[in-house]
């Protein structure tokens, strides 16, 4: 392979297989022929659109988690609560795992990922590599699979079904909040943002 | 014997933080996860540069074992306590599946039981299977097994669900007179299971699958 720089190459992460970087088709996905893996996608969004979708899942974030998601009723008794509720009440509940496990997942870690994003892309738009651009880079890669936003959506769907067997249970703003950042989240999910590398290289000025 | 080369063999290594292909520093021990540290650091991301993660038969094992020991009080003991004037019940995982089903959403139970029981189950036997095949240098089904690999990374983290559900009904029920829901130890455990399972994932290595008993030792 002494002909071709490391740069026009490409690995795939599942099988170690070697292959040679082709230009990608509008939408196209590479796979690995030997292992099937997703080798790298070709996204079409620009970085406009992409803050524009990030400043819409922040405004969509800070609604999740100022409405309250879920309220009972009961002979005229009404109790709702909020995530943050949700958070309080298992720090109390002795189910600190739990709590800890919930703030990180639903608050610090997706909160993280866009702040990040935001600021990555926001200097990207310039050409421009963010300061901190390769910590802050490396981080972003390390919340992968951390964030769970989609999940508590069927969480709170299951809570309201086997509450509804007691109570008057009607779904409140924060939920459906939720639900629109599962969708923003699942548009994210598709743009491989390693590409942010490539695309700003490092500059001596 | 296929024509596709491997970055093993092409003395080339990718860093797997940020994808960039490195060349091999020449006389630098080959790694095949058995922890002999290269420390060579990718020259854009500063990651070290590793053929294979590091100890990955090692850490993947102990993981899935610690998981499994807490996916077993997971189930028996019980997840939340209901409480109303006249009655506590103590509801596991199980019941909490079976009550959904009784109680008219079919749906939502089978949805239940499979992030809760079904996946980390799933998450045990591929994991397991995958080590030990990996290990013995199998050619058998080897895209299907990296197939199943895919699929573990990609659902393992669903099975909150349940935790989720414990925690939002707890945080609701607090408040009000009547009644009263409150986690048991079960759930903590359940937590528990799905973050080290998904460690355990994470650390397995799916190269492993491919590198055959030549490159094994
Ligand atoms: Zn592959
Ligand atoms: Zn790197």
């Amino acid at each position: 392979m002494g002909t071709s720089s490391p740069e026009a190459l490409l690995i795939c992460e599942h099988c170690d297989t070697v292959y040679r970087r082709r230009p990608l088709a509008r939408g196209e996905v590479a796979t690995c022929a030997r292992c099937g893996a997703e080798l790298e996608r070709h996204h079409a969004m620009s970085t406009n659109a992409m803050l524009a979708l990030i400043l819409t899942s922040m405004i969509v974030f800070v609604q999740a988690n100022m409405w309250p998601i879920v309220t009972l009723g009961l002979s005229g008794q009404h109790s709702s609560t909020t995530l943050w509720g949700v958070i309080i009440a298992m720090w109390q509940e002795q189910a600190k795992v739990v709590s800890v496990l919930v703030a990180a997942t639903l608050f610090f870690f997706p909160l993280m990922k866009m702040l990040l994003l935001g600021w990555l892309l926001w200097f990207g738009k310039a050409g421009r590599r963010a300061p901190g651009f390769v910590p802050l880079m490396v981080a972003l890669h390390r919340l992968g699979p951390w964030t769970m936003s989609e999940v508590f959506v069927l969480g709170a769907l299951v809570a309201i079904v086997k509450a509804h067997t007691y109570f008057d249970v009607t779904a409140d703003p924060g939920i459906y909040a939720y639900a629109a950042l599962t969708l923003l989240i699942t548009i994210f999910a598709g743009v491989d943002l390693r590409q942010l590398w490539d695309d700003l290289p490092e500059r001596t000025a | 014997m296929s024509a596709l080369p491997r970055a093993v063999d092409l003395g080339l290594i990718a860093c797997t933080t940020c994808g960039l292909v490195c060349r091999n520093v020449p006389g630098h021990p080959q790694l095949d996860g058995d922890g002999i540290d290269d420390a060579m650091a990718c020259p854009r991301c500063g990651s070290t540069l590793r053929r294979r993660k590091p100890d990955s038969y090692a850490r993947t094992w102990a993981l899935l074992i610690a998981a499994f020991l807490m996916y077993i009080p997971a189930n028996v003991l019980p997840i939340m306590r209901t409480a109303s004037l006249n009655d506590i019940d103590d509801n596991t995982i199980i019941s909490g599946v079976v009550e959904l089903w009784v109680k008219g959403s079919p749906d939502l139970a089978v949805i239940v039981f499979t992030a809760s029981i079904v996946v980390p189950m799933l998450k045990f036997l591929a994991l397991g299977t995958l080590l030990v095949t990996a290990r013995r240098g199998s050619s058998w089904a080897l895209v299907q097994r990296a197939r199943l690999y895919r699929l573990v990374e990609l659902i393992g983290y669903w099975s909150m669900l349940d935790v989720f559900v414990v925690a939002l009904l707890t945080a609701l029920v607090r408040f009000s007179v009547l009644s009263l829901v409150e986690p048991l130890p079960g759930v903590i455990f359940f937590g528990l299971t799905v973050v080290l399972t998904m460690l355990a994932s994470m650390s397995f290595d799916p190269r492993l699958i491919w590198d055959g008993k030549d490159t094994d030792d």
